[in-house]
């Protein structure tokens, strides 16, 4: 009898498995009605939408900023991905499109700086601080070699170094 | 003495530094806007869709542009100091309505015809002005936010000044607080209507 009860149990165990296999199953394919409306603007002109990615990575998204409009999912982003999908579709240039963004956000929307006068010191500070660091390093070593000369020994000194010397040899 | 000095001089520097950097929002992102003449547009009226509004109409006029939302949490929170600005009248307040269906997130915009989304923002637009009080001398619909993006609009609310030339002369990120009122908006426009 309990030898009996054991094929069944194996078989309802592996229709709850089925069952897991189809559930996870829909569980996954129903994410995809919802993924589709991306996917199918990138189907419909793919280097439009390589040009996209390559200037949404370059742009801060306002709403998170430490995240490229490329990446973010905050509605503002949608939009701003529109507006430059729109502007690609029109035929502007990718310095025009940036242009576009600047002029709205400022320059705090390039993740890359344009180089001028109010952005030389964080363009050229790292290296300032590198070569300032460097300067510093070699002035104190030169002073510090200069204050440690070779300074000979009196002759008193010498003989308390040669008995010290002579006493370190008997020991070993 | 020299030796502690330099260190000492270098720490309190660096101290500084953070705590000035510490201090700054980075929320508040200078606008390239401001001293710009504001962008042009023309967009439905609140209380009369078939009519539009443009900035232009507003030339000879000192006045606030404010980008408001029923959902947007904060508006909410600078609404009073906004009736109370109203009730001077010395200001004339113009409302953007910012995305006022889709910006609110709970709706899915593939089931909304534009029609609907604009019966819809009326309605709900409408009846946040009726429960918090109308501020404005007008408010306009930018359903899609396109507007809002040639203003430069990144978190709701949102309050530029406008001086007579239809140049912007501020932009106030986030919700007016009295403060910012009386400190900053105020002799503004008192100067910029002389």
């Amino acid at each position: 009898m309990t030898n009996s009860t054991s094929p069944t149990k194996a078989r309802r165990g592996k229709g709850s498995q089925r069952f897991l296999v189809v559930w996870f199953l829909l569980a996954v394919f129903h994410v995809f009605p919802i993924m589709a409306k991306e996917a199918e603007s990138l189907a419909q002109d793919e280097a439009a939408e390589k040009r996209l990615v390559a200037i949404s990575s370059e742009l801060r998204c306002l709403v998170c900023q430490n995240e490229s409009l490329a990446g973010s999912n905050a509605e503002l982003a949608h939009d701003l991905r529109r507006e430059i999908r729109g502007l690609i579709q029109a035929g502007k240039s990718d310095g025009e499109i940036m242009d576009f963004m600047v002029s709205r956000y400022g320059d705090f929307v390039r993740y890359r700086p344009p180089l001028k006068g109010s952005t030389l010191l964080l363009w050229f500070g790292p290296g300032l601080l590198l070569v300032g660091g460097i300067g510093g390093l070699v002035v104190f070593l030169r002073r510090r070699a200069r204050l440690l000369a070779d300074t000979p020994l009196s002759e008193a000194e010498a003989r308390e170094a040669a008995r010290l010397l002579d006493n370190d040899g008997r020991k070993s | 003495m020299n030796r502690f000095l330099w260190p000492l001089i270098g720490f309190i520097v660096l101290v500084v530094l953070l705590a000035v950097g510490l201090n700054l929002n980075p929320r508040e992102v200078p606008s390239p806007l401001v001293g710009k003449p504001t962008p042009a547009f023309a967009l439905p009226r609140l209380d009369a869709l078939d009519k539009t509004f443009s900035p232009d109409e507003m030339k000879g006029k000192v006045w606030l542009l404010n980008v408001w939302a029923s959902w947007c949490v904060s508006c909410r929170q600078e609404h009073p100091i906004l009736v109370e600005i109203a009730k001077n009248k010395a200001i004339s307040l113009v409302g953007l309505n910012y995305k006022e269906v889709r910006g609110d997130g709970s709706f899915d915009m593939d089931k909304i015809s534009a029609e609907s989304e604009k019966a819809m923002a009326v309605e709900r637009a409408s009846a946040w002005l009726k429960r918090h009080g109308d501020p404005y001398a007008l408010s306009v619909l930018d359903l899609d936010g396109r507007v809002g993006i040639d203003y430069g609009v990144y978190g709701v609310p949102e309050t530029y000044v406008i001086d007579k030339a239809g140049v912007i002369r501020l932009k106030h990120i986030g919700p007016v607080t009295p403060d910012i009122f009386t400190g900053k908006i105020l002799p503004l426009v008192a100067e910029l209507s002389k």
